[in-house]
């Protein structure tokens, strides 16, 4: 360390020898006066922050050699199965590895793996810029290329926009009533989707300044120029028929209309066969009515819907039911009922049942008991003291 | 065995003199990439570069760069302007024809557009949107470690959206960055290493301030890539 200094300084005025030749140091007084450095022994100086590291990043030469050695790795793995390496696929491996290294470990992935490095080392972020070190993206010294580099796109489309119009008007065919773009039954993307999509991290101005451009974008009357590029940002939402679909009249070989229907309450699940041209007869699980539901609370249940489209003696009743307990059996067997009536009854009377909920599922189920309580809403024993 | 090595020395001593040609020339000439034909002062008074703002906003910094006041409004000197346009410009020439970093800045949102359009058509770096803390001071973290910094900065416009001063200056001058700004006459010139006294304001005058940026950094650019293929022919003869 010494020696190295005094060559350092020695170079330093060999540079500049022809103005300090007065400075030139002799060799006897090359005698380092240095002091003595005392090296702290404290361990805290020697632990790594390891927080402040960040996550562990793998060079490309490493994560290449790994490569290698699974591909080698795999050929062998063939070979000592005896199968061909040519065709050895990743189901295959899982299965060898897991014939030549049994393991009792409940966990899935504490398991002995094989895979390939892409799904075992994190993706790292290619480095951004060449070998000159200049980035290779415009904006790379904001931080956030894409997505200012998006903001940079769309503001680029509204001003080709506004100077066609301006290219209409000069002409006189400016025309206000151009054909729009269908926005009905889509939703703009959401901040973690279009965080996908720029593989960047935005905040939440970040993106309501993004929506607001495109809104911007669609006021303008020529904005079916650019529709291709909107609906890029858009999601299509699934159409949800919330109306429920009348169950179909059906005709048996006799010639009697019958439907069928199901419903549910609680956890118990029902299913009705109403047959007309009967007499009013209950027949549920195979046994009558009067022997399953021994409590007459369930049984009015049950005659209900019958009793309010009055239609009591006209219909057989087929039930079957599981689930729950008997109150909860009837609510669902009653829930079936009225579906199964929808068919036979006018659409005035589809609206009347309606509006008696006969045809409303019951939403309500058991409510979860929470730690730190006796059940559900009961609480322990308060104690003042 | 001696004379191959000598040879070997000799043709690498030659290409390193060609590169410090390359790069030293220039350095010796006032006005190598002949920019003083770029512009003239009636150009800038035509652009509107003169116009600075009210009497109250001017900054007392400024008062060397004006020429006067009428009617309340600062009149900027457009032979100093020039003059300053003249030097920042060659320097611009200089840093480009080395291959520098240069990067844009301008926190003006009329003009942000503009910018940005001239910086990717000249193949350098704009910064237009919100200027986060550390870009500068704390690259190494908020980008990869081994990131390299712009060479020269270019102001568009001194101030920020709350008329104060853009932290890109402080910055510049704390990491030895050098900087060129277009100071209006409620700018602070101080900090900045080459100050270019005019207005931000107009769309005509910035129209006119990218346009011979672009220009230079261009010029400056093919003229290196002249100078190397020259070298490439020689080195092969």
């Amino acid at each position: 360390m010494a020696a190295s200094g005094c060559r350092g300084v020695r170079s330093i005025l060999w540079k500049y020898g022809s103005c300090a030749k007065n400075l030139y140091v002799s060799r006897s007084k090359m005698v380092p006066q240095l002091p003595l450095r005392q090296i702290s022994v404290a361990s805290s100086l020697w632990k790594k922050n390891l927080a402040a590291a960040g996550p562990q990043k793998f060079t490309q030469e490493f994560i290449d050699k790994q490569l290698e050695e699974f591909e080698v790795g795999k050929r062998h793995l063939a070979n000592m199965m005896g199968e061909d390496p040519e065709t050895f696929t990743q189901e295959d491996i899982d299965r060898s590895i897991a014939y030549l290294f049994p393991s009792g470990l409940f966990e899935k992935r504490a398991r002995p793996v094989m895979k390939h490095p892409e799904e075992i080392f994190p993706k790292q972020t290619a480095i951004q810029w060449d070998a000159e070190g200049r980035p290779f993206h415009f904006l790379f010294y904001t931080g956030k290329q894409s997505y200012y580099s998006l903001l940079h796109d769309v503001y680029e489309k509204i001003l080709a926009i506004e100077r066609h119009q301006d290219k209409m008007r000069n002409k006189g065919l400016f025309a206000s009533d151009t054909k729009q773009i269908l926005l009905t039954g889509s939703r703009w993307l959401l901040k973690e989707e279009i965080e996908e999509n720029l593989v960047e991290n935005i905040s939440d101005q970040d993106y309501l300044r993004l929506i607001q451009l495109m809104e911007k974008l669609l006021s303008m009357p020529y904005c079916s120029l650019e529709e291709e590029f909107i609906l890029k940002f858009r999601k299509q939402l699934e159409v949800q028929s919330s109306k429920y679909q009348i169950p179909a009249l059906q005709y048996d070989p006799q010639g009697v209309a019958f439907s069928v229907a199901d419903g549910r309450r609680k956890t118990a699940k029902a299913s009705i066969t109403l047959r007309d041209s009967g007499s009013g007869n209950i027949t549920i699980n195979g046994r009558n009515y009067l022997h399953y539901f021994p409590v007459l609370q369930n049984r009015e249940q049950l005659m209900f819907p019958l009793l309010f489209v009055g239609m009591m003696g006209r219909f057989d009743i087929e039930g079957s039911v599981e689930g729950s307990g008997h109150s909860a059996q009837a609510g669902a067997l009653r829930l079936a009922i009225s579906r199964a009536l929808l068919s036979f009854v006018s659409e005035g009377e589809v609206e009347k049942m309606r509006q008696a909920g006969l045809l409303t599922a019951d939403p309500r189920i058991r409510e979860r008991k929470k730690p730190g309580q006796e059940g559900a809403r009961k609480k322990f024993t308060w104690k003042k003291r | 065995m001696m004379k191959r090595s000598l040879h070997v020395c000799n043709k690498t001593r030659d290409i390193i003199s060609a590169t410090e040609k390359i790069l030293n020339f220039p350095l010796t000439q006032p006005d190598y990439f002949h920019l003083s034909e770029l512009f003239t002062i009636k150009d800038l008074f035509e652009a509107r570069v003169h116009l600075g703002h009210k009497k109250g906003c001017r900054h007392r910094l400024m008062e060397p760069y004006l020429f006067g006041s009428r009617l309340d409004t600062d009149i900027i000197d457009l032979e100093q302007t020039a003059e300053h346009l003249q030097r920042a410009l060659n320097f611009t020439a200089h840093v480009a024809y080395r291959g520098g970093i240069i990067l844009f800045v301008s926190r003006r949102r009329q003009f942000g557009h503009l910018i940005e359009t001239t910086a990717r058509e000249c193949g350098e770096y704009a910064h237009t949107r919100y200027w986060k803390g550390g870009l500068l001071t704390n690259a190494s973290i908020q980008y990869s470690p081994g990131v390299r910094l712009p060479d020269l900065i270019l102001f568009f416009s001194t101030l920020n959206n709350v008329f104060q001063q853009h932290v890109g200056i402080r910055d510049a001058a704390k990491m030895n960055i050098p900087t060129m700004g277009i100071v209006d006459s409620n700018c602070n010139p101080s900090l900045i290493t080459y100050p270019v006294p005019g207005n931000d304001d107009t769309p005509v005058a910035m129209e006119m301030y990218c346009r011979l940026f672009k220009m230079t950094i261009n010029r400056a650019k093919d003229k290196r890539r002249q100078m190397e293929l020259l070298k490439g022919i020689s080195a092969s003869v």
